[in-house]
């Protein structure tokens, strides 16, 4: 089905079905319940999974397939955000310019970065990266918010204000982004039983992007171009003694990845019209490192799963407080239930990027693969003990 | 003439920081030829060593002093630090006020066990593994050692400051024979640089004019073959981490009272000690150095008011600017070798 074998098509139906289904899966428990609180299908973070979702896979496009490892690409994600924003101002509330002018923009701040550093490779090209993304945040922080020449409104962040031209708006539209009218915060809510469900327009507009963008991985993963941008991270240099020049192929991905960063800057404005500098610091960029090493780099759902994972986890971690946990451990002798508290506590609550870091110590050292090779060592350790036990038991396995 | 000579100066506190940290990234990278994302995590650590050691000196116990009354009349409770009961009031409030030169003796171990615990617990383990995968395995460790700061000290800047006899300025334009007023400068920015030059020196002397540091040196040109002369230089470069770390770790303690450490201080540093490291030539000390004075002294020089209207904003982006101009122009750095990092 649409030029995808068997495998990649079944693949993408249950990411579909996953996405669509979303406000089900995430609200498993009803509301007003004790787990109330764990429930992740409020349409803000629903917003969130789709968009870092979006950013995630293509940033693997250019460090799974490449391994060219860039540590700026939240400027992109700025950037995105600060031309939809103007769009905003400019035209009218519509998300469509907004995105299409967001993903454009970021493209052209790509092929410009990606022009110089990918001139180096390596540990040089990690650094460029993150000079270019500094660069940028201060540029946007301080340098163009001067009274002359406004561009990113400095510390406050980028806004739209009653006395903008929106030349396009009529008093008809809603007077917050909407598509065609149609407005990016309405929600409708169904009730079954004690459970309650939100299904919210912009959570659907960002999910069917992200479908068409894993779709667009899929076929990148897939094509002959994907294959040369595999060759550049397996051998460089007998890519160039077969006569040819990997450096356009590396744009490219730049390029393409950049976009991606872009769209989903821009997403995230058309969901919440602001952006803010703090969106390009090298942290927000360290952060889709984070998620895309955590799910699997090189895999076409580890960065879904890792944007998932770690916005979930985000979410959920820093809600839980000693109260809680004191709930949760109550089973045990005082001394004991204390003691357990004493010792969750520093990972919890504000302490969640102390978890974070530390199960991202962990996925680099033992499982470089991430969330995806997990779950595979976890599938062929089962198929293999099964059919052990189905065998003769006395037969040895090498280890690994 | 003057206003040229301050903004040099004026450079120099922040270059000797960048200068210092770079050396430690060069001298890890050099040996050990891994990429240490977490070394502004151990100029951090440095940092709260001194914290630490100001706060066990300013330990105090309470006595009720009968003679005193607060203001409602009732006996007026007094707080002595111990070291004051036990060495004297004056030798012990000299001692507190000394607290941040203090530090440095109790940093200087535990700094090398850091960074030897550092390098056998986990680096040790990655160097068979990709850049990429050292770079990211270290970037967790650095957002692990800052959020256990962050848990015991707080997020908030905690205050350090220098020895009292340390404090105020000097007016250094008229010892040069300028007029009076003309170039006045901290004190304490005067011994920061100092003790950063005294730091560096002391690497390269040691590195240059010990046997320990001819065969680090040896082994940074060829591993291979010092390890076959059946010299240990694993155990060697493990030791010459430790040191890295404590170079790192020294310089976050006396950087304490010229901005009060809060727990990312250290990332602050780390980009652009990075971008120092690269300037500068990777894997070059001299070249470290170098560009760290260097760039220090630019950002100065681009703080002034003249630069800043010139240009808005100057100051922030100067350092990037420089850093991929010159990557662009000379790659390997001001100083860097070849056949360094070139793949």
């Amino acid at each position: 089905m649409l030029g995808l074998d068997k495998k990649d098509t079944s693949l993408l139906i249950i990411v579909a079905i996953l996405t669509l289904l979303a406000p089900f899966i995430l609200n498993p428990f009803p509301a007003g319940s004790a787990m109330a609180q764990f429930n992740a299908g409020y349409p803000d973070l629903m917003q969130r999974f789709v968009i870092f979702g979006i950013f995630a896979i293509g940033f693997n496009i250019l460090f799974g397939l490449t391994g060219y490892l860039s540590f700026g690409h939240a400027a992109f994600l700025g950037v995105g955000s600060y031309s939809a924003v103007w769009m905003f101002k400019l035209l009218s509330y519509n998300v469509i310019p907004a995105i299409a002018l967001s993903v454009v923009v970021a493209a052209l701040f790509a092929l410009l970065i990606g022009y110089v550093s990918l001139r180096r490779s390596g540990i040089y090209f990690s650094i460029l990266t993150l000079a270019f993304a500094q660069m940028s945040f201060a540029l946007a922080y301080s340098v163009l918010s001067n009274p002359k020449f406004n561009l990113t409104n400095g510390e406050t962040g980028l806004q739209v204000y009653a006395d903008d031209p929106q030349i396009f708006h009529r008093d008809s539209l809603p007077d917050m982004p909407h598509l065609f009218g149609l407005s990016m915060r309405s929600t409708y809510k169904l009730d079954i039983g004690a459970w309650s469900f939100d299904f919210n327009v912009g959570y659907y507009l960002c999910a069917v992007i992200m479908m068409v963008m894993f779709y667009l991985a899929i076929r990148i993963f897939r094509s002959p171009f994907g294959m040369m941008l595999r060759a550049v991270k397996s051998n460089q240099q007998r890519m160039n003694y077969t006569g040819l020049n990997p450096r356009p192929y590396t744009l490219a991905a730049f390029v393409i990845s950049g976009m991606y960063a872009g769209l989903a800057g821009g997403l995230m404005a058309a969901m919440d019209p602001l952006a803010g500098a703090e969106r390009m610091q090298w942290t927000a960029s360290g952060e889709v490192v984070l998620m895309t090493i955590l799910g699997g780099a090189g895999t076409l759902i580890g960065p879904v799963l890792g944007a998932g994972f770690i916005k979930y986890f985000e979410n959920i971690f820093s809600k839980i407080n000693d109260t809680i946990l004191h709930q949760w451990f109550s089973f045990l002798p005082d001394g004991i239930e204390d003691f357990m508290v004493f010792i969750v506590h520093p990972f919890i609550g504000k302490g969640w990027h102390l978890t974070l870091g530390i199960l991202f110590m962990l996925v680099v050292i033992f499982l470089p693969g991430g969330l995806v090779e997990g779950g595979q060592r976890l599938g062929n350790w089962l198929r293999n003990r099964g059919k052990r036990s189905g065998e003769a038991k006395t037969k040895h396995e090498p280890a690994e | 003439m003057d206003a040229i000579i301050l903004q040099i100066l004026n450079g120099l506190d922040k270059g000797s920081a960048y200068a210092l940290i770079a050396l430690g990234l060069t001298l890890i990278f050099g040996t050990l030829g891994v990429v240490n994302f977490a070394h502004g995590a151990l100029f951090m650590i440095g940092a709260f060593c001194a914290v630490t050691v100001q706060r066990l000196l300013n330990l105090s116990f309470q006595t009720v002093d009968e003679t005193q009354k607060d203001f409602l009349g009732n006996p007026l409770k007094v707080d002595t630090p111990y070291v004051e009961a036990w060495f004297g009031p004056e030798i012990g409030a000299a001692i507190i006020d000394w607290s941040v030169p203090l530090a440095l003796v109790f940093a200087i171990p535990i700094m090398l066990a850091v960074g030897y615990a550092m390098e056998r617990g986990l680096i040790k383990h990655f160097y068979k593994r990709p850049h990429a995968d050292q770079i990211l395995v270290t970037f967790g460790l650095a957002i692990v050692l800052q959020e256990i700061i962050k848990y015991f000290f707080g997020a908030n800047p905690i205050q350090t400051p220098e020895p009292s006899a340390l404090k105020g300025s000097l007016d250094i334009g008229l010892m040069l024979g300028f007029d009076p007023n003309a170039i006045i400068y901290p004190i304490w920015r005067l011994v920061y640089f100092t003790f950063s030059v005294v730091i560096i020196g002391g690497v390269f002397a040691f590195l240059q004019f010990t046997t320990f540091g001819m065969v680090v040196r040896a082994g940074m040109a060829d591993r291979e073959t010092v390890g076959l002369l059946g010299i240990n230089i694993d155990k060697r470069f493990t030791i010459m981490f430790g040191i890295a770390a404590g170079v790192a770790g020294l310089a976050g303690v006396m950087y304490g009272p010229l901005n009060p450490p809060n727990y990312h201080m250290g990332m602050d540093f780390l980009v652009l000690s990075f971008v120092v490291v690269v300037v500068g030539g990777m894997g070059s000390l001299p070249g470290a150095v170098a560009a760290g004075f260097l760039l220090g002294v630019l950002e100065s020089f681009a703080s002034t008011t003249w630069a800043t209207t010139t240009i808005p904003g100057i100051n922030q982006i100067i350092i990037y600017l420089v850093a991929i101009i010159i990557l662009l122009t000379r790659p390997r750095g001001l100083m860097g070798r070849k056949g360094v990092m070139e793949d």
